[in-house]
């Protein structure tokens, strides 16, 4: 086989922590594949996970990746698929280790390497970087981070591909890093197989694209796609997406055979459309990529090729993502049943709010929504009509401290006794205070985290 | 009142019936999307349904006329073009009360604001919207 017929097939595993668990072992188990990425990291994960580490230290990672891999590990061994993902949150060592345990029980004893990425969490050095003139002002509103570094949980910068290229190359069959870019966990494994060089801007943004179609699961293949929705076949043995991609930077999205759901170029779309900003310049620690040059064409059933990507040179910055303590909110329910379901939850509104005010509780914000009528459409979605079958009263609060909040979570229940008529919904028990946790973009030189960023090859 | 869309509004009276060379078509009949959020502003990707009604989009789904269909409801709107993809891509300020962990909405994600920019409606030649639907 020439240089130029090879294809890297790398399939999609996990699209959020919390993502459907049968995925990753459909995707080794149902056709061939050369590498399995995972993406687990949402911008307030890291804050989850950094609150489990302050708890016991040997968490804060994504804790059920390690079931999930010893399911997989020994067909992934057999078959020699490397597995990519940012499982390792704030404790990718305790990550690694507790996969490692996983392999050797498993029997798989000197037939497992992990590569291991740190670097990423700048926790620890934070007030010495604020030191040296480091302001990380939040990129929406500019504010400095002194405002708030009292009350930060965690912080980690944006790594790229480097590092997993580098993993790869030191021969890792699992690379488990922390606040890893979602687009880096696929880029990784086509700039180490085909050899790009990192300065090779229209193949840097060319896997950058490959990652961001399948780094959020099957939300490119079916998923959640609007486009003739009902003509979505078997949702329930959905496929998620893998890339087939060749040396010169194109690649194919296409699923597993046998897997329902569908890819298309409506479904390609979509997911190239979501959370985009600017398209002209998607920035990556890796490169720019401009989605104005993206073509896609239906290449067989289930099959899209996508070509002509071009790139830009990377910054010389790094996105930071801060997590910081804000306050305490809660959100009540309660259903309101026709006749004039909306008006008595109305009602019902105007008692809560009354006694909230008479019991002198002071609020950020108090937000009600009737969930039937405006809560995803405001007012566009207009009147309801008067024979509504029910509304659900959905009012929710936000304090800084936690004494109002917790106090409101008790004015719920009593409504039912106390309020309008034909209400219902009240089995869960009272609200839960939840703590809010922020979060606060910002960039920093890319020299000041680089040089921290180690790569080590553990052995099972 | 709810709106009404084009497919469902009887034929013009006859004495307009000339003049009349557009009728209001709502935005689902020509595009589908899909939308997302970064901080507090949610984008909306909408992608022409067949690559003719593309020019009509970024002809029609102006700036100025997404903010008057949201007005009171997002504080700025940003407009790219796509026309590989046939798609606009809109950037909704303000979107999502304080979006992330801080906002109170069942929404705060703005996964579904794709759908509320579908309800607006714009102008389309009467024999194109004969044909929607």
């Amino acid at each position: 086989m020439t240089q130029q017929k090879k294809i890297v097939r790398i399939a999609a595993g996990q699209g959020f922590w919390g993502d459907w668990l049968e995925a990753p072992v459909r995707q080794v188990e149902g056709g061939p594949i050369d590498y399995l990425m995972m993406d687990y990291l949402a911008e307030v994960t890291m804050s989850i996970m950094q609150k489990q580490k302050s708890r016991d230290p040997k968490l804060g990672y994504a804790r059920d990746f390690v079931p999930l891999m010893e399911r997989i590990l020994p067909r992934i061994v057999d078959r020699g698929i490397r597995v990519t993902a940012n499982a390792g949150g704030v404790n990718p060592r305790g990550c690694a280790e507790a996969v490692l345990e996983v392999a050797r029980r498993l029997g798989l004893g000197g037939r497992l390497r992990i590569g291991l990425v740190t670097g990423d969490d700048i926790l620890p050095r934070l007030d010495e970087l604020l030191a040296r003139g480091h302001e990380l002002r939040d990129l929406d509103t500019g504010r400095p981070l002194a405002e708030i570094r009292d009350r930060v949980l965690s912080a980690n910068a944006y790594l790229g591909m480097q590092p997993i290229v580098a993993a790869l190359r030191g021969g890792a069959d699992v690379v488990i890093t922390g606040r890893v870019t979602d687009t880096g966990l696929t880029l990784g494994p086509l700039v180490h197989e085909f050899g790009w060089a990192p300065d090779d801007w229209d193949r840097i943004a060319a896997g950058t694209v490959a990652g961001h179609i399948i780094e959020c699961g099957a939300q490119c293949s079916g998923g959640n796609l609007l486009r003739d929705w009902r003509r979505v076949k078997d949702l329930a043995n959905v496929g998620f997406p893998i890339v087939e991609a060749s040396a010169d930077g194109t690649f194919v999205v296409t699923k597993h055979p046998g897997t329902g759901g569908v890819v298309n170029v409506a479904s390609v779309t979509e997911q190239l459309v979501y959370e985009m900003g600017d398209p002209t310049t998607y920035i990556t620690p890796d490169g720019v990529a401009d989605f104005t040059t993206i073509r896609l064409e239906q290449a067989g059933r289930d099959r899209v090729r996508v070509s002509g990507i071009r790139g830009r040179p990377r910054t010389d910055k790094l996105k930071v993502s801060i997590a910081y303590f804000y306050g305490y909110k809660a959100v009540g329910t309660l259903v309101y049943a026709w006749p004039d379901a909306y008006e008595k939850a109305r009602a019902a509104d105007r008692v809560l709010r009354q006694r909230l005010r008479d019991l002198g509780l002071e609020f950020e914000q108090i937000l009600t929504e009737f969930v039937g009528v405006d809560a995803t459409h405001g007012r566009l979605a207009g009147a309801p009509g008067p024979d509504l079958a029910e509304v659900q009263l959905r009012v929710g609060v936000r304090a800084r401290e936690k004494a109002p909040v917790e106090r409101f979570t008790r004015e719920i229940a009593p409504l039912v006794l106390t309020g309008p008529p034909s209400v219902t919904g009240f089995a869960g028990g009272r609200p839960q205070v939840e703590e809010v946790v922020a979060y606060w973009p910002a960039l920093i030189d890319r020299t000041e985290i680089e040089p921290h960023v180690r790569v080590e090859i553990l052995e099972a | 009142m709810a709106k009404k869309t084009a497919a469902t509004r009887k034929t013009p009276k006859r004495a307009t019936t000339k003049r009349k060379t557009t009728v209001p078509v709502q935005l689902r009949h020509l595009a589908h999307a899909r939308s997302g959020d970064k901080g507090n502003t949610a984008n909306v990707g909408l992608i022409a349904l067949d690559p003719a009604y593309y020019p009509i989009l970024v002809k029609q789904v102006t700036v100025a006329r997404v903010a008057r269909h949201f007005r009171g409801m997002v504080s700025g709107v940003e407009r790219f073009e796509l026309p590989n993809l046939h798609a606009l891509n809109f950037l909704l300020h303000g979107a999502l009360d304080g979006g992330g962990t801080i906002s109170l909405k069942t929404d705060a994600q703005g996964k579904v604001y794709s759908t509320a920019l579908l309800r607006m409606e714009i102008p389309v030649p009467a024999a194109l919207a004969r044909t929607l639907r």
